[in-house]
């Protein structure tokens, strides 16, 4: 699978988001820099986590206006797959990609730490290939990663399965409505969420519980 | 030419940093103060135009960046 990472400045998950590409897929990842307004060929794109412009305004909100962003709406529309993480995800959001907004942590606080996801969906091609139900451990670390919406969107979400990810086992670190973690476009192409499944690939980082989201979009889209 | 844009949450939808400073006074023993919300100001030099054209143009502002609609709102004061 031929992919590539959007880069911010102050962007600071982009390496290990490149370096877990790479090692799963056996492929070279493309970086591109925002200020590009045309995108390499691939199949996935993916904006990483990080504090891309300090988190000046909103989180994610400068980001989601930059050059590079009218082309990765256009390959959106065409259907190629969309991945945002952390910071990722509050772009998407910004950018209209994705609906709801990211806020400020219920708890105020940054949270670093793990927590417990439950696939809640398995309709997209980011989540085909992992089981349904499944809790599994994945890092965390934001300040804004309260997911809003209002009430007819959130049962849009909850109607069409587009709630891909929930915090489970009581883990919900943000406070984010119906503990909500991560959610896909209506076409299911587009997938944006809080964790940092990069972060939990190889044995040195403590476990593999990320890969399998990596997994399945690669056979999704290799098949 | 100035005007300032006030970005307010929307109601109904959770302020957990005016909660804190809502706590924060009522620790300091100011009593009475029924709820906070927080919010953003944003102060504008503009090249001068007419006032329409500098709502319009300012409006424009809010919808694409200064405000997140989904979750906020914004009003606009010419000075």
């Amino acid at each position: 699978m031929k992919s590539a990472v959007i880069l911010f400045p102050g962007s600071n998950r982009d390496r290990d988001m490149i370096k877990a590409l790479e090692q799963i897929s056996g492929q070279s990842v493309a970086t591109v820099w925002h200020t590009e307004t045309e995108l390499p060929e691939a199949e996935l794109y993916v904006l990483p986590g990080g504090f891309s412009y300090g988190d000046y305004l909103r989180s994610g909100a400068i980001a989601a206006r930059s050059h590079i962003m009218p082309a990765l709406k256009a390959a959106a529309d065409q259907g190629r797959h969309v991945l945002g993480v952390c910071n990722g995800f509050q772009m998407l959001t910004e950018a209209g990609l994705l609906p709801g907004a990211l806020m400020r942590n219920a708890s105020l606080h940054f949270v670093c730490k793990e927590v417990m996801l439950e696939t809640t969906s398995t309709n997209s091609a980011f989540t085909s290939h992992m089981e349904k139900g499944k809790v599994w451990r994945c890092p965390v670390a934001h300040h804004d990663g309260n997911y809003f919406a209002d009430a007819e969107t959130l049962k849009e979400l909850e109607g069409e399965g587009r709630v891909a990810f929930r915090y489970a086992d009581g883990t919900n670190p943000n406070g984010s409505l119906n503990d909500i973690a991560g959610i896909t476009s209506a076409k299911g192409n587009v997938l944006g969420m809080m964790p940092h499944p990069e972060n939990l690939i190889e044995d040195l980082q403590g476990g593999l519980e990320g890969r399998a989201l990596f997994e399945s979009v690669m056979q999704s889209l290799a098949a | 030419m100035k005007a300032r844009v006030t970005v307010t949450l929307k109601n109904g939808v959770l302020d957990p940093q005016g909660k804190a400073i809502e706590g924060s006074l009522g620790s300091l023993g100011f009593e009475g103060v029924e709820g906070i919300r927080q919010g953003k100001v944003f102060d504008l030099e503009l090249a001068d135009r007419t006032d329409a054209q500098a709502k319009a143009d300012i409006e424009a502002m809010c919808e694409q960046l200064l405000a997140n609609t989904v979750i906020e709102n914004y009003s606009i004061e010419l000075l």
